[in-house]
């Protein structure tokens, strides 16, 4: 019972966002406002209730299944991939190498950086 | 009826239904999560890759089409929505993190999203890629729900980068760790907030096996990445005239 009441409100949520993505001709898709949503209907609550606990940790600790019936289509792009496999293989391996070495390197350069302000405020 | 005749309305039957395309995906996936922690959660077996394996394979050899296996697919489709929505959970439970490392977070996030896209695009770019295939690789490090629907925004193939993206999480997972120790990054908390603006959902998987600390800090990455990518990727895309 409490997976589908978590469900019923996880599904409100997306309609909410979806709803607020076309009145306001937002960029982003509606489960994306959906978060901004319910992130802001939990701070007002102030705590994450059993259902919304219980629902959430299903649904996010089986992400991966939902990914393939879409992922799957990849077949239809065969000849493309077949194309462009060399592109897309060297894009794929540079930047995520680029991503994970800058954003590493940046996040502890900023952290030392900003505590070492705050100390001197201090 | 004779048996030859009920034999091809079983077959009609089979490749027609939607029962086919949740049935095969479903069993993919459950023979998929036995393998993945047999091998104790090894990112190379992720269970995202083995189904696609698995259902991509059946598909061939039986000859049902994609749109006839997708009349299926789409019910475990349609749990994304949900399931993306439900990430405002675990952003909640570490909203006090992100109040303690609030200036660092929001540089390398911003900073993350130009990297990660305009890299892709440059260097798909630079080996010849398509603008089709360009624009379908620049959301490639957010969730692969959240990419799809960032694809779609711009004018990419939503399938593809889908299965971009979640190669990408992949590969993230499996070279992380190593990549971090290499460049000297030991704390666990920058080194899961670049796992997570990198590599999203597996490559959280892969830093929760690390440790707590590492596992949250890569949730919240993923999780703030999704957002700064849907509303800036469009907004830097048009920037640069390539929609």
């Amino acid at each position: 019972m409490d997976f589908i009441l978590g469900f019923t409100l996880l599904l409100l949520f997306q309609l909410l966002g979806e709803i607020i993505v076309i009145f306001f001709e937002l960029p982003v898709s509606g489960p994306v406002m959906g978060i901004v949503l319910l992130l802001i209907a939990l701070l007002i609550k102030g705590s994450v209730g059993k259902s919304l606990n219980n629902a959430s940790t299903t649904l996010i600790g089986h992400l991966s299944i939902m990914f393939v019936p879409v992922s799957v289509g990849l077949m239809a792009h065969y000849e493309l991939l077949m194309n462009e496999w060399l592109a897309i293989t060297v894009t794929l391996l540079g930047s995520t190498i680029i991503m994970l070495v800058s954003t590493a390197l940046l996040m502890s350069i900023t952290s030392r950086f900003f505590a070492k302000e705050t100390k001197h405020d201090v | 009826m004779t048996f030859d005749e009920k034999l091809s309305a079983v077959w009609i039957l089979i490749q027609e239904s939607p029962l086919t395309g949740i049935s095969i995906t479903l069993l993919a996936y459950v023979l998929a999560m036995y393998l993945y922690k047999k091998s104790d959660y090894k990112p190379i077996l992720s269970p995202f890759i083995t189904s696609m394996i698995v259902v991509v394979s059946v598909l061939l050899i039986t000859g049902i089409s994609y749109e006839n296996y997708f009349a299926g697919g789409k019910f475990i489709h349609f749990l994304l929505g949900p399931a993306t929505v439900a990430l405002a959970i675990p952003l909640y439970h570490q909203l006090h993190r992100i109040k303690q490392l609030f200036f660092p977070i929001m540089i390398t996030l911003v900073a993350s999203v130009f990297i990660g896209s305009l890299s892709a695009i440059g260097i798909a770019d630079l080996f010849g890629a398509s603008l089709e295939t360009q624009i379908s690789l620049a959301p490639k490090s957010v969730t692969t729900p959240v990419a799809m629907g960032i694809s779609e925004q711009i004018g990419g193939i939503v399938s593809l980068s889908a299965g971009l993206a979640a190669t990408t999480g992949v590969l993230g997972g499996v070279i992380g760790l190593k990549i971090f120790s290499l460049i000297g990054v030991t704390d666990d908390r920058y080194r899961g907030f670049a796992m997570g603006l990198t590599s999203h959902g597996l490559g959280t998987a892969v830093a929760f096996q690390e440790s707590n600390t590492m596992g949250a800090f890569s949730g919240l990455g993923m999780a703030l990445a999704s957002f700064t990518t849907a509303f800036m990727l469009p907004w830097l895309l048009s920037l640069l005239a390539i929609i």
